[in-house]
């Protein structure tokens, strides 16, 4: 008998790691699905071939289902998002040039104070700062903005668009003084030897949701029984991928032609958190560079997608209020819950939460026994309170 | 201007840009632009000022031109997909066809249909040729390895030809692997033993 079929799409980065596993490691057999999987070559052929139907679902930048609802960009088919995938996983880098005025500056490196680094970034640098990211609607726009934003208040700050593949291209030209971008990029750009990482993007916002699981809107309550399936076998993909055991064979996973076409080494630096910062090998450890699973990662929390929409309408002058109810509906926290019912899946009791106030790891009340969130502050210490938002 | 619509291609091979300027030149006597340089592709276009930018889907360097989708860009005048401007299914069949079309607002469906149409065709052709042409590439490769594999199994084990062949296709329905796959480990591990 064959199984039910359901086609997702992807981008050859590390965070693509739950939908590659979920299907490599049985998991998706397991809930009685066959998943296809088709690599992309750009964020916006991903979002055209799900608006336009080449695919069922796709690994997409959080930030992308919103934009749509605020009928920003894009095709115009409305978005949503069933998971959140994976939560942090960028990294920022500078050139070569940039990194040796640094450290002419006496910036250490440290890899962990947001508010140092930016402040040392301004210091030396007096034309606007421009700052590579891969798509206009990315995490990795809105924490370079945050980040700079509060860091020196109307200081410029370029923010040009360059695809992951030619990012290093583009700062070996000189075009970009800095970038922001998932890995295994940022370590290529080590590797490649026209780049320093400054950063982990989880120094800005150590909870930020990077990528969700997106389908076009009304498709998983017409099938529920094949989207719940698909979004079970990401939550096991994602819990698998949690076990420190399982690092080695997802890198190697990883690592195939299909999928990323990039040495297992590197890929395993993303990890295990386990950098290589510099030309010289030096290397840094940051805890939890990207995760896939604890504290409720997968949870697409409303008060996520309302952060999102707030900061873009600020930007483009829509009604923030509006916004506000726009997104909140794309992150579909209540789907999410009906799915992995009955699983073991440790899911929050709320749908939204104060953004950025949790220090360390904290018990809070979930559906099923206790649930513990991580830590997910931004660098200033200010928090985004849903209820209230100014 | 008059009723000339200005095209902007974005196609880095020569050859390609060509055929596909060919091909919008027969829907009318359009102002087009080849821009083949990926890097500052949104600044140029911007300095370009198109009513139609058509790029193949499978270009990374698409992603840049996202930046002109947003109001608040560099071009005055908002550009966006056509996809709910114009034809039903038009952007669909475009996609599929592998190019990407960035059309400005306002543009009157009729003017945009033909060139669409052309450009559609044309793409359509070069997806065909290169998933051929990546197939035979393949096909290449494989029988290489296949015969270097034949050449180690007859020096090592000193039996002929057909016997190698014989050998190496029976290993495979053994260990139900593709033949390519058994040849490729057999000519990676006599490379590191050698």
């Amino acid at each position: 008998m064959s199984l039910p079929r359901l086609s997702v799409g992807f981008m050859p980065l590390v965070d693509a790691a739950p939908v590659i596993v979920a299907r490599e490691m049985g998991f998706a057999r397991a809930e009685g699905l066959a998943i296809e999987l088709h690599r992309a070559p750009s964020w916006s052929s991903l979002r055209d071939m799900l608006a336009f139907e080449a695919v069922d679902a796709a690994q997409m930048l959080s930030p992308v289902p919103v934009a749509t609802a605020l009928g920003l960009g894009g095709a115009g088919v409305p978005l949503q998002a069933l998971s959140v995938l994976s939560v942090n996983g960028n990294v920022i880098g500078v050139s070569r040039e940039l990194a040796a005025r640094l450290r002419g500056a006496g910036h250490g490196f440290g890899f962990d104070d947001a508010r140092a680094a930016g402040e040392a970034l301004f210091a030396v640098r007096d034309a606007p700062l421009r700052v590579g990211v891969p798509f206009p609607f990315s995490m990795h726009f809105e924490l370079i903005r945050y980040w700079l934003d509060a860091v020196a208040p109307g200081r410029a700050v370029e923010i040009r668009t360059v695809p992951p593949p030619l990012m290093a291209e583009a700062i070996g030209a000189g075009e970009i003084d800095a970038f922001c971008v998932g890995e295994p990029w940022g370590s290529i750009a080590v590797e490649t030897g026209v780049g320093e990482l400054l950063l982990p993007g989880r120094a800005i916002w150590a909870g930020a949701p990077e990528k969700v699981l997106a389908v076009r809107a009304g498709r998983a309550e017409a099938e529920p029984a094949r989207f719940g399936a698909l979004v079970r076998a990401l939550w096991r993909a994602g819990r698998w991928l949690g076990q420190p055991g399982s690092r080695t064979t997802a890198a190697e996973l990883l690592s195939r032609p299909e999928y990323l076409n990039v040495p297992a080494e590197i890929i395993d630096r993303a990890l295990t958190g386990r950098l290589t910062i510099s030309g010289r090998g030096e290397g840094r450890h940051v805890e939890g560079l990207v995760a896939f699973h604890g504290g409720a990662a997968g949870f697409p929390w409303r008060s996520q997608a309302a952060w999102i929409g707030r900061r873009m309408a600020a930007r483009a002058g829509l009604d923030p209020q509006a916004a506000d109810a726009a997104a909140r509906a794309v992150f579909r926290s209540d789907l999410h819950r009906q799915m992995l019912s009955g699983i073991g899946a440790v899911l929050p009791g709320a749908s939204e939460k104060i953004e950025g106030a949790v220090e360390s790891d904290r018990p809070v009340a979930a559906e099923d026994g206790t649930l513990v969130l991580r830590r997910d502050r931004f660098f200033d210490g200010r928090v985004f309170d849903p209820s209230r938002p100014d | 201007m008059g009723d000339r619509l200005s095209i902007v291609v974005v196609e880095a091979d020569r050859e390609r840009a060509h055929l596909i300027v060919d091909s919008l030149r027969g829907t009318g006597d359009h102002n087009i632009r080849v821009i083949a340089e990926p890097s500052r592709l949104a600044r140029c276009i911007a300095e370009a000022d198109p009513d139609i930018v058509l790029i193949d889907v499978a270009d990374p360097s698409r992603d840049m031109l996202e930046e002109l989708a947003l109001a608040s860009g560099p071009l005055d005048r908002p550009v966006a997909m056509f996809v709910d401007r114009s034809r039903q299914g038009l952007a669909k069949a475009a996609v599929e066809a592998g190019v990407s079309a960035y059309v400005v607002d306002g543009l009157r469906p009729e003017r945009l249909t033909p060139v669409l149409d052309a450009a559609m065709a044309r793409f359509q052709m070069f997806r065909q040729m290169r998933s051929e042409l990546a197939a035979t590439r393949r096909a290449l490769e494989e029988r290489k390895t296949i015969d270097r594999a034949k050449g180690i199994l007859m020096k090592a084990r000193g039996i002929d030809e057909g016997e190698a062949y014989a050998l190496l296709r029976r290993t495979a329905m053994d260990q139900n692997r593709r033949m390519a796959d058994v040849a490729e480990a057999l000519v990676t591990a006599a490379g590191l033993l050698s």
